[in-house]
């Protein structure tokens, strides 16, 4: 089937105002009648609620943590970006347009990005409305900085800790509908299935992760912002609960999973020290800003980097990008750091890291400057390494961080199926094969605050309101599934932990699917996941009961989810025979070992429909069309 | 290195609870503290014993999900530090661990060491918030706001609500975390119009859900992972005694 994003026709800069003035409206005596689920409170999700409830929608509001404030949005740190040009320096919509869809290697939708840019500017005045502390100057103003990927700074920040502050502000303005009684919060409960009534969405199935119980709630329109799949590597910058699973049961139920392999790989994050290992903790992008990249010319050079004179390093970044150098997109600069590592080049335990500098900056600006700048990142670097950053460089390796694919949508963030919305990081919307750097935070509001309002009343107004209750069949059969498979994996009592199937999983995904992707690795991959599926359903022990709080019952649920994602993401990777952003094929590439897209076979968004366990699931295409700017090699040399 | 472990074991809210004495072995001092209880835990789900339940999230000290008393100390020893960014090298070979989980008569135990902090929630949805709906705000460089203001409103903001302050207050009282909260909105113009209702209507929200009053002890920013200072917690107070003659008391 070839898909239809239903971008809107006319010149790109209308696209989005004629749409709106296109799309219908709920009267608001009616909107009362109307109930919506939203599933996550993180930026995307907690904007969305909050929004809703303030239209006067009766929403109901879901998250497995103990709070709403607790989404892992908390834990961006870097900065959001948004085209206020406030520094002079040449941004607008048209150029943060451009950027976005430049970094994200051509593989995103013009309209929704030109749309994103143009939103971006709402977004900052509507935090600071809310008393979002954002970082200004002795005057007063707005301070901006940069980020990799763009040449002008569009980044608003809050010290390192932007996305907490942005999350506190969409959850206060949460809680203030809370209290208004429009929507109702439903915190440590899990979605564990997507409730259809004729095709269109009309509910879900959650456990009740404090008692056990599963229940079906109605609506009449369900909304996932429910975050990203990267824990399907294991090892992430991710929170421990982070998961694919409302997007995998929604997509079991029929939506589509639109890209999933384009994963974004973090250059800036703390080595592994481990096996014990149970995250990876980012060390925020904004230091590359004053942070220079190096390793040893020499190979396996073991002298302490304050020991290796000047003319024996190699800024590599700097060398082979000299207009970006070390603020070259995320992309680039991990796959540059895998290249020198597996070359030799590499520093620290197993060779797995390179150094990131700040000596030059301090002799320059002053240590006080620098720990304005980056205090608490540096304590906590040296909390977790025990090394302090102002006396030696930080060592620092790639992490899985972000995934740019996710539930496919239309321009109106509807899935295939009607009545589901997908915002945030779970949909595929807006990034392409590769994000930059403070655009999910920007992603995550514009389509909380300002787009899910306009279009979702455009659904409604064509449904009538409280057309099922959870009394339906479809809920009943829903429930009976969930129940039986938490007794299923309950009744296996196996010999191994679901963690242990989890690090092996991860094991098979950063090896053979991670930075760099072979026919053969990913063929591989295809073999040992399923693999290590069946044993999971055969060898798995999780003690406890269902009725209880089961935190391994939970965590099982979501490897399993996992164990067989995993194997989406690997076949879709291995149909996409180019490289492009975050998904870089062996096969594919330039002679100097840069990316190689293939515009006229894969201009497109790959999104792939559920068969059936253990089905070939089938691929649907989505072209991509690009009428304002040309195709281009994305070069940042 | 090797500990030894005493672990608070409560099956649920009713039940009685008592610690539960157990080995970890093998520990690395580059392991945080919840990896290693992780490996504790892994250890006991191989010999049939249920994990210790715990809660987690980011691991990177800013969910404030993680909350475990360790000897005593609401997030361990290391001062400024959630209990997920506490690393084992604080620890010794041979040293006796005492984790339980936050006491507070607010907070009551559901399993283990997993306790229920939604009155802290309740407490934010009492006030603790600008009302300002979405759209139609002024440009975000119309009111100026100087640096040393946005930086006071920022040191107050950087709450996690992890409710250590209340875990470490001889009265159970969440004064620390109602106060990072009123003083950041009370040091930004755009939350400055409702600062005297804020904060009447958040304190009687805090007696209300059963927290204690606040008698000076400064436990709570000893406690505190992101140091918030008690500075606020005096701010609370004058706002308090400026906000009684408006009569946002009785309104409400
Ligand atoms: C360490 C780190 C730093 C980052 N820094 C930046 C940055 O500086 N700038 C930037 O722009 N981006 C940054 N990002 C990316 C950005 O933070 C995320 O992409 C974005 O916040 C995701 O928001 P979200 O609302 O889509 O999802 P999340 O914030 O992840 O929220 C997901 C929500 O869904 C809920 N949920 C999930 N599954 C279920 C289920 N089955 N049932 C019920 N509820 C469920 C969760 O409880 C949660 O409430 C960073 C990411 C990380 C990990
Ligand atoms: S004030 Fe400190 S101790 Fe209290 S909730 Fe906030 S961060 Fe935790
Ligand atoms: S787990 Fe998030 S603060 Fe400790």
């Amino acid at each position: 089937m070839i898909l239809d994003g239903k971008c809107p026709t006319g010149p790109l800069a209308d696209k989005w105002d004629n749409h709106r003035q296109a799309l219908k409206l709920v009267n608001p005596a009616n909107k009362r009648k109307f109930k919506i689920i939203v599933v996550g409170t993180g930026l995307a999700g907690a904007s969305a609620a909050a929004t809703l409830g303030e239209l006067g929608y009766r929403v109901e509001a879901f998250c497995y943590q103990d709070s709403p404030r607790r989404a892992h949005s908390i834990a961006a740190q870097g900065g959001i970006n948004a085209a206020k040009n406030y520094p002079n320096d040449g941004d607008s919509i048209y150029r943060l347009f451009y950027d976005t869809i430049k970094g994200g290697d051509f593989r995103a939708r013009e309209a929704n990005v030109y749309r994103l840019a143009q939103i971006s500017n709402a977004i900052i005045d509507q935090c600071v409305a809310q008393g979002v502390p954002f970082a200004r100057d002795y005057a007063g103003y707005l301070e901006n900085r940069s980020f990799g990927g763009a040449q002008v700074s569009r980044t608003f920040f809050a010290r390192g800790q932007t996305g907490q502050q942005l999350l506190l502000g969409a959850y206060q303005s949460l809680s203030r509908q809370i209290a208004a009684e429009s929507v109702k919060i439903f915190p440590r409960t899990e979605m564990l299935d997507l409730v259809l009534v004729d095709g269109q969405a009309k509910g879900i199935t959650v456990r009740d992760l404090t008692t056990g119980e599963i229940r079906c709630h109605a609506a009449d329109a369900v909304i996932l912002a429910t975050g990203g799949y990267v824990n399907v590597f294991n090892l992430s910058t991710n929170a421990m609960g982070c998961s694919v699973t409302a997007a995998w049961r929604a997509h079991k139920k029929g939506a589509f999973f639109a890209n999933p392999c384009y994963t974004q790989i973090h250059p800036t994050c703390i080595p592994v020290s481990g096996d014990h290992q149970s995250k990876l903790t980012l060390m925020s992008e904004s230091l590359r800003n004053d942070g220079r990249i190096w390793v040893p010319k020499k190979a396996g050079d073991s002298r302490l980097p304050q020991n290796i004179p000047e003319n024996e390093r190699d800024y590599y970044l700097e060398r082979k990008y000299p207009s970006f150098g070390n603020l070259a997109p995320r992309d680039i600069a991990s796959r540059a750091a895998k290249e020198v590592c597996d070359a030799g080049y590499g520093i620290g335990p197993g060779g797995r890291g390179v150094y990131l500098d700040f000596g030059d900056s301090i002799v320059r600006l002053g240590e006080d400057a620098i720990r304005a700048r980056y205090g608490n990142l540096f304590e906590m670097y040296e909390r977790i390494t025990d090394e302090n950053a102002y006396q030696q460089p930080m060592r620092i390796y790639p992490a899985p961080h972000y995934s740019m694919g996710g539930l496919w949508v239309d321009y109106n963030l509807q899935s295939n199926i009607e009545g589901l919305f997908v915002l945030g990081e779970a949909n595929f919307s807006d990034h392409g094969a590769n994000r930059l750097g403070a655009s999910a935070l920007m992603q995550g509001l514009a389509d909380g605050y300002f787009v899910i309002p306009y279009t979702i009343a455009d659904y409604l107004a064509r449904t009538t309101p409280g057309m099922v209750s959870d009394s339906h069949e479809a809920f009943r059969q829903s429930r009976e599934q969930v129940a039986q498979q938490t007794d299923r994996l309950l009744s296996i009592n196996g010999r191994k932990t679901a963690s242990e199937f989890h690090r092996e999983l991860g094991h098979i995904m950063w090896e053979q699917v991670g930075m760099a992707r072979s026919a053969s690795s990913l063929s591989e991959a295809l073999k040992r996941i399923p693999e290590l599926r069946e044993e999971f359903w055969l060898n798995v022990r999780i003690p406890g009961s269902a009725q209880q709080l089961n935190q391994e019952l939970e965590k099982a649920g979501r490897i399993a989810d996992f164990l067989e994602f995993g194997e989406l993401l690997a076949r879709d990777a291995l149909n996409r025979e180019e490289s492009c952003g975050g998904h870089f094929r062996i096969e594919h590439q330039t002679p100097d070992g840069e990316a190689l897209r293939n515009d006229a076979d894969f201009a497109h968004v790959a999104a792939w429909q559920y068969k059936g366990a253990d089905q070939t699931p089938e691929l649907h295409k989505e072209p991509l069309s690009f009428e304002n700017i040309e195709l281009a090699v994305r070069s940042y040399k | 290195m090797d500990l030894t472990l005493h672990v608070w074991r409560q099956k649920g809210p009713k039940d009685k609870g008592k610690l539960a004495t157990y080995k970890a072995t093998d520990i690395s001092p580059d392991m945080s503290f919840l990896e290693m209880m992780d490996v504790v835990n892994e250890g006991l789900i191989k010999q049939g014993i249920e994990p210790v339940a715990f809660d987690h999230d980011c691991r990177e000290g800013i969910c404030g999900t993680c909350s475990q008393v360790i000897n005593g100390d609401p997030h361990g020893p290391q001062a400024k530090t959630t209990v997920c960014q506490l690393h084992m090298r604080q620890f010794k070979d041979g040293d006796e661990i005492y984790i339980e989980p936050w006491r507070s008569r607010a907070f009551p135990v559901i399993r283990d060491l997993v306790v229920d902090r939604s009155a802290m929630d309740r407490l934010i949805q009492a006030g603790g918030y600008v009302s300002v709906s979405t759209g139609g705000v002024p440009d975000a460089n119309a009111i100026l706001i100087p640096k040393d203001d946005a930086e006071t409103a920022m040191d107050a903001a950087e709450c996690i609500g992890c409710g250590a302050c209340v875990a470490a207050c001889p009265n159970g009282s969440a004064m620390l975390f109602v106060a990072s909260k009123v003083g950041q909105l009370a040091k930004l113009p755009q939350g400055r119009a409702e600062a005297a209702r804020r904060v009447c209507t958040m304190t009687d929200a805090m007696i209300e859900e059963g927290f204690g009053n606040c008698s000076n002890h400064y436990d709570c920013e000893a406690a505190c992972p992101k140091g918030i200072s008690v500075k606020f917690i005096a701010q609370l107070n004058r706002e308090y005694i400026m906000a009684l003659p408006k009569g946002y008391k009785e309104k409400e």
